[in-house]
């Protein structure tokens, strides 16, 4: 009965979770649809120049679709409220979705998401580069800061995660291209041909995660260290390294990974600034200088969608790791 | 209220005086180019020296204070407005209305990644300082409205507005004088929080050419500016003060906003 129970809550739970996507989904598509009619000008006119032909025009909007109405229902003050059917643009472009297809890009006319699988892997290393320089810093920076409560170390890990903080990457980034890429010349400032590029990035993308994270394994190492368990393996005469690292880091460590997947998102969210910086050659830049300079709405669009999902998934696998890691959050 | 506060509560009355008196304060006009004095360092006559195209760098910073500070109040102030009249109808009412707000629409912001939002709303749009400002509470009310919602829904079965209810005040009575007082302290940390995240938010967008256009001397657009390898070998303060002056001004209000958590806090507070 109570197994029927706990499966009847976590199914509640993942249909929710399910429930939610198919809104963001929705509301983006919805949202850019929306923005792409209320722009000034059309975006026939905005890609092919104000020289256009009527012809060429027309040609456009055919194969993009832009000769079909955005909605199910449109407006004009000549014929009022029109029922359109299912021939607009919204339903067609939910359609797609449904097959794999986020449209073709109107600049360049490949398929949208073909461009964005292209770019997609790079964005994720650089995610993860920067998560794995956080972890790298933060752990034994908070370890050492927690153990030695007030000392020197701890004042300077707490300066540290201010600092972190309080810099944003265009300005960390920027920073460090000037002092490891122009002064030391150990590092290219920008593109990713060889392996070493990606560090400059991924210690500018990961340098606010780290300060938030140094936080967050000093207070939980000092937290731990004031339970019975630690007593309990010191008196045992396990060696300090021992305790601190097998025992007081493994408890601590569960909200610190419930951060880390949490931000994840943000770190997605964050690289289109690091990209910018590096010309790293990801989403971000897809998004930026593909899309947003160009006026490929149809890119904008596609990339949006998959940034905001990816954002999602990866927070609800945050979810599912920390019920995992601690089964009081399973079984409540 | 612990010394990081005062020291942020400092920086912030500089800043904003900075900003009131610009044109006071500034030594040269922040638009005014000047090609022959491109990349000069720091001097007695251009203090933070000068960019690539001559114009004086302490004089763009104090400009760009009356930006940031403008961006950051109108944005905390119509985010905060909106956020709480939108949480209190949600949780004073309950029912299907907060069933849709919290239930779909909260949940639905909070999915997306905040800057992901204001860049696309700011792309179709357009630039402008008012456009940001509008991206920004588009993306800046949810969070009010959250933690607004989970005040009332706490305050509204305290006996003191079951009392005022017994009386015969109308809802409208009873949520904005009896409820909301007494729901506002969380509202406050969050709007001392959102003023340094809105002020870092508007310094992404012009840094990303979204923001406030040039020549305007918003510290993003500095920075994008200094950021090309031949002003990063000729002149490093060009990224250099901007760079400060952004870190300085979001340290002072994360300052103030953990400095008023703490006090508004008992259990967080130092005895």
């Amino acid at each position: 009965m109570k197994f029927c129970k706990t499966i009847n809550v976590r199914l509640k739970k993942f249909i929710g979770r399910i429930g939610l996507i198919l809104l963001v989904v929705w509301t983006v598509v919805s949202l850019v649809t929306f923005l792409i009619e209320i722009i000034p000008g059309k975006p026939s006119t905005a890609i092919l120049g104000e020289n256009a032909t009527p012809e060429q025009i027309e040609q456009f909007e055919r194969k993009h679709g832009l000769d079909k109405p955005a909605f199910f229902i449109s407006f004009s003050f000549s014929d009022g409220l029109v029922w359109n059917g299912l021939d607009n643009r919204y339903a067609y472009y939910f359609l797609g979705i449904l097959k794999g297809d986020l449209g073709r890009s109107f600049r360049t006319d490949r398929p949208v998401s073909e461009m964005i699988l292209e770019r997609y892997p790079n964005t994720i290393k650089l995610a993860f580069a920067a998560m794995l320089v956080a972890v790298a810093i933060a752990i034994p920076l908070g370890v050492l800061a927690g153990t030695h409560k007030g000392s020197l170390i701890d004042n300077f890990a707490s300066i540290f995660a201010l600092i972190g903080i309080s810099l944003p990457s265009f300005v960390t980034g920027p920073f460090l291209v000037y002092v490891f890429a122009v002064k030391l010349n150990w590092f290219a400032p920008t593109g990713s041909t060889n392996p070493e590029d990606i560090v400059l990035p991924a210690v500018t993308l990961g340098a606010a995660l780290s300060a938030i994270l140094t936080r967050m394994v000093r207070s939980s190492v000092i937290e731990e260290l004031g339970e019975d368990y630690v007593r309990t393996a010191r008196a045992k005469g396990l060696s300090e390294r021992v305790v601190i690292y097998k025992h007081v880091l493994k408890n601590g460590l569960i909200p610190v990974v419930t951060i880390l997947g949490l931000q994840l998102g943000v770190l997605l969210a964050g690289a289109i600034i690091t990209e910018k910086i590096f010309s790293w050659p990801g989403l971000g830049t897809l998004l930026l200088d593909e899309g947003i300079a160009k006026r490929d709405y149809r890119l904008v669009q596609g990339c949006v969608l998959v940034i905001s999902l990816t954002y999602i998934l990866a927070n609800m696998l945050t979810d599912l790791i920390y019920s995992w890691l601690d089964p009081r959050i399973r079984l409540s | 209220m612990n010394r990081l506060a005062y020291i942020g509560f400092f920086i912030v009355a500089i800043l904003i005086i900075v900003a009131v008196f610009a044109p006071f304060v500034a030594t040269h006009d922040p638009t005014v180019q000047n090609l022959a004095m491109r990349f000069a360092a720091p001097s007695a006559e251009h203090w933070f020296g000068t960019d690539a195209l001559g114009r004086d760098i302490f004089s763009r910073i104090v400009y760009g204070a009356r930006i940031s500070l403008q961006v950051g109040v109108t944005v905390t102030f119509i985010s905060a407005f909106l956020g709480v009249v939108i949480g209190a109808i949600a949780g004073y009412y309950g029912g299907v209305i907060d069933k849709i707000l919290s239930g779909y629409v909260f949940n639905v912001f909070l999915a997306f990644p905040g800057l992901l939002l204001a860049i696309a709303l700011v792309a179709f749009l357009g630039a402008g300082i008012w456009k940001v400002i509008f991206a920004l509470c588009v993306i800046g009310w949810v969070g009010y409205a959250r933690v607004m919602r989970g005040q009332v829904l706490k305050v509204r079965e305290m006996d003191f507005v079951q009392a005022a209810r017994a009386l015969g005040a109308n809802d409208l009575r009873i949520l904005f004088v009896h409820i909301l007082p007494n729901s506002i302290q969380p509202i406050i940390v969050q709007a001392s929080l959102g003023m340094a995240g809105a002020v870092l938010s508007e310094a992404s967008l012009s840094f990303l050419g979204l923001g406030v256009p040039p020549p305007a001397p918003s510290w993003g657009t500095m920075i994008e500016e200094a950021r090309g390898l031949d002003t990063l070998y000729n002149a490093p303060h060009v990224l250099f003060f901007p760079g400060i002056a952004i870190a300085l001004t979001v340290l002072a209000f994360n300052f103030i906003g953990d400095g008023i958590r703490e006090y508004l806090d008992p259990k967080q507070r130092r005895r």
